[in-house]
């Protein structure tokens, strides 16, 4: 299945800053941050479709997963 | 800080100056200064711009000292856009100066006849006020400028442009940064135009002579000093994101929330907020040899400021902030950070509140004055107010004016103070705090947005109500007590998660007056400030249907969430409720 992974942040460093990646069905937020070798301790903000979700979530086609690490400002 | 300078701008005779001990506000600063005073002491149906209001300018608590962060400046009076009670903070080096020179607050008091304009200097000498009718009508870069070649670079400066002078009620207070720029402002409430209608141009402190203050614990002082710093640098936030990226590593994460208010609040998204990100303009500054990593006084280890260089890689303003780059920005439909530079300096260099003076031009093109995503138009629509043109002055004067001379329905203010770069319908919780706040819709009051978007200090979904109150209740406690220690409130995302970094600050703020400081201490701080600041509202007249966001909040569902505000008026009324 097509979904599209958003970095920001620190987490685009050596990496990329929007791609369509394909996954097997089932694949969990976990498993993509896995993936990238995004350090669990670093993750902050984590949104499908705008909205808030855990790791444990599981995606389906047509996802837009964002990943922040922690960030702050005001 | 043992004294009190009270300065009778309006004496008979010529400004008079005072010097008295603390008497009832011994003990207290910054935000506890100055909500008190103004409390205890300004008639709550006084106008604003009269005799009978109160600049009350007061360092934090721990101003002036070794510790880190310390260097916030408050400034306190009633304020001329909301007529409720206001405290806007400010960095920069003033509140440090002040600090040292052993003044827990400076109080501008009457207001003179006539025509001159005065400037006060501070010195270890002393107050002296002087009238020099030399600086009228500058703007804050120029006449810093002039004042350096009269008092040089080893002091601080608190100025107003030619917005406050004019009175207008956008008009911040600029406060020089450590390489004398004068780029951090008091810029709520117009605090400038009170500071303008007492005919003060500009604050010269001097600390030449003056020592740091001395904690009455040095060692456990020092000791607790280095486990805050410890604490903030290990934080993600304090110690990474923010040096790296500045406050506008927010536009992406409030784009990405649905939360980013476009087009005067119809949307929650903003094609051209890539265009504007944290990310691009930290890459973008550091590109053009200007630095993405900035502190706005000595002793700040956070920096999340910078500076922002021109194409061809002249100074051309700091950092704006994520709130500036958003009212700028997104809100009135525009994608180019030089064009948001541009208006940031303009507004620095004018003496206005970004905010205010941002979403007040997104207000203009919704009754079409310009159309929305004109960037030439806006920096025309800001030096109209340089200019001091009829139509400078009413867009000078904020966004619920603008919105009435132009027959706007939708109006982003409460209070008549300007929403910040959160919609409320996308984050209740921070709804919750611009409704309730004592200063008219004010995001830093009580920061719902770390719980609700960043997940820093717990987790509370932003499209719910529930946990909300609760949250704004005790985000508003503890922001009214940071605000009165003379701390940055960025360390709020560390002491929120991290429990020894918390007690670090506890540790500061004890063994500097060798007492014992706790939680609870902070707390009872916090709803002291804030009670006295509801009274004080009550007395000019303010109610609870006075704490509700505008109508079309509850009316119009904005996408992607397709909701409203859903918070109850009943629930809005427990806030205050402890
Ligand atoms: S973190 Fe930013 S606003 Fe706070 S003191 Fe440092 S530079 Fe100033």
């Amino acid at each position: 299945m097509k979904v599209t992974v958003k970095l920001f942040a620190s987490f685009r460093t050596g990496r990329f800053d929007i791609e369509a990646v394909d996954y097997p069905v089932g694949t969990t937020v976990a498993d993509v941050a896995d993936g990238l070798k995004l350090p669990r301790t670093e993750l902050g903000i984590m949104m499908i479709n705008n909205r808030h979700v855990k790791l444990e979530r599981v995606l389906v086609e047509g996802d837009t997963l964002a990943l922040f690490p922690l960030l702050g400002g005001g | 800080m043992d004294k009190i300078a009270r300065i009778d701008m309006g004496a008979a005779g010529g400004p008079k100056v005072t010097v008295g001990d603390l008497g009832e506000y011994a003990g207290l600063g910054g935000r506890a200064m100055t909500s008190l005073v103004v409390a205890a002491e300004v008639h709550p149906l006084a106008h604003p711009l009269g005799a009978e209001n109160k600049l009350v300018i007061s360092p934090g608590m721990l101003s002036g000292t070794t510790g880190s962060m310390t260097g916030r400046l408050s400034v306190g009076c009633k304020s001329p856009l909301t007529g409720t009670i206001k405290e806007s903070n400010a960095g920069g080096q003033a509140a440090q100066v002040l600090a040292r020179l052993g003044y827990a607050a400076v109080i501008l008091e009457g207001k003179p006849v006539g025509d001159d304009l005065y400037k006060i200097i501070i010195n270890k000498d002393g107050i002296q006020v002087i009238v020099d009718n030399s600086l009228k009508l500058m703007d804050n870069y120029p006449l810093v400028e002039k004042l350096r070649g009269e008092y040089g670079d080893k002091v601080a400066y608190m100025t107003i442009g030619s917005a406050g002078e004019r009175k207008l009620l956008a008009a911040s207070i600029a406060c020089t940064d450590p390489e004398l720029r004068p780029t951090r402002h008091c810029g709520r409430g117009g605090v400038g135009a009170v500071m303008g209608a007492k005919r003060v141009k500009a604050i010269i402190i001097d600390d030449a002579g003056m020592k740091m203050r001395p904690p009455k614990d040095p060692e456990k002082y020092r000791d607790a000093n280095r486990k805050f710093v410890e604490g903030l640098r290990k934080h993600p936030v304090t110690g990474e994101g923010l040096p790296a990226y500045g406050t506008n590593v927010l536009t992406n994460v409030l784009n990405e929330a649905g939360g980013y208010p476009t087009y005067n609040f119809k949307d929650g998204q903003f094609p051209g907020s890539a265009k504007l990100s944290g990310e691009a303009q930290a890459q973008l500054e550091i590109d053009r040899g200007g630095t993405a990593t900035h502190g706005c006084h000595r002793g700040c280890v956070i920096q999340c400021s910078g500076i922002y260089n021109d194409k061809d890689g002249h100074y051309l303003t700091k950092q704006p902030e994520y709130e500036t780059v958003w009212s700028h920005g997104g809100h009135c439909g525009i994608d180019d950070l030089d064009t948001v530079a541009m208006l940031d300096f303009l507004d620095d260099n004018i003496g206005v509140d970004t905010i205010e003076m941002g979403v007040t031009i997104g207000v203009a093109m919704d009754a079409g004055v310009i159309e929305f995503g004109d960037k030439a138009g806006a920096i025309r629509l800001v030096e109209e107010v340089q200019q001091g043109t009829p139509l400078g002055r009413i867009l000078g004067s904020g966004a619920a004016i603008t919105g009435k001379v132009f027959g706007v329905e939708r109006v982003p203010v409460v209070k008549d103070q300007a929403l910040p770069a959160y919609d409320p319908r996308a984050v209740q919780g921070i709804g919750v705090t611009y409704a309730t706040t004592t200063q008219g819709a004010d995001h830093t009051a009580g920061y719902a947005i770390a719980t609700n978007i960043l997940k820093v200090g717990g987790d509370v979904d932003p499209l719910k109500t529930e946990g909300q109150i609760e949250l704004s209740r005790n985000l508003q406690i503890a922001t009214a007590a940071i605000d009165s220690t003379g701390m940055c409130l960025f360390i709020a995302f560390a002491i929120m998660d991290q429990p020894e970094t918390f007690q670090a600050l506890l540790d500061m703020l004890g063994s500097f007056h060798g007492i014992t400081m706790t939680g609870d201490d902070v707390v009872a701080l916090g709803k002291k400030v804030l009670s006295a600041e509801r009274d004080f509202n009550t007395r000019a007249g303010f109610t609870k249907h006075h704490d509700r966001l505008p109508r079309f909040f509850y009316n119009e569902p904005v996408a992607p969430h397709n909701q409203t505000f859903m918070m109850k008026d009943e629930e809005l009324d427990e806030v205050f409720n402890w």
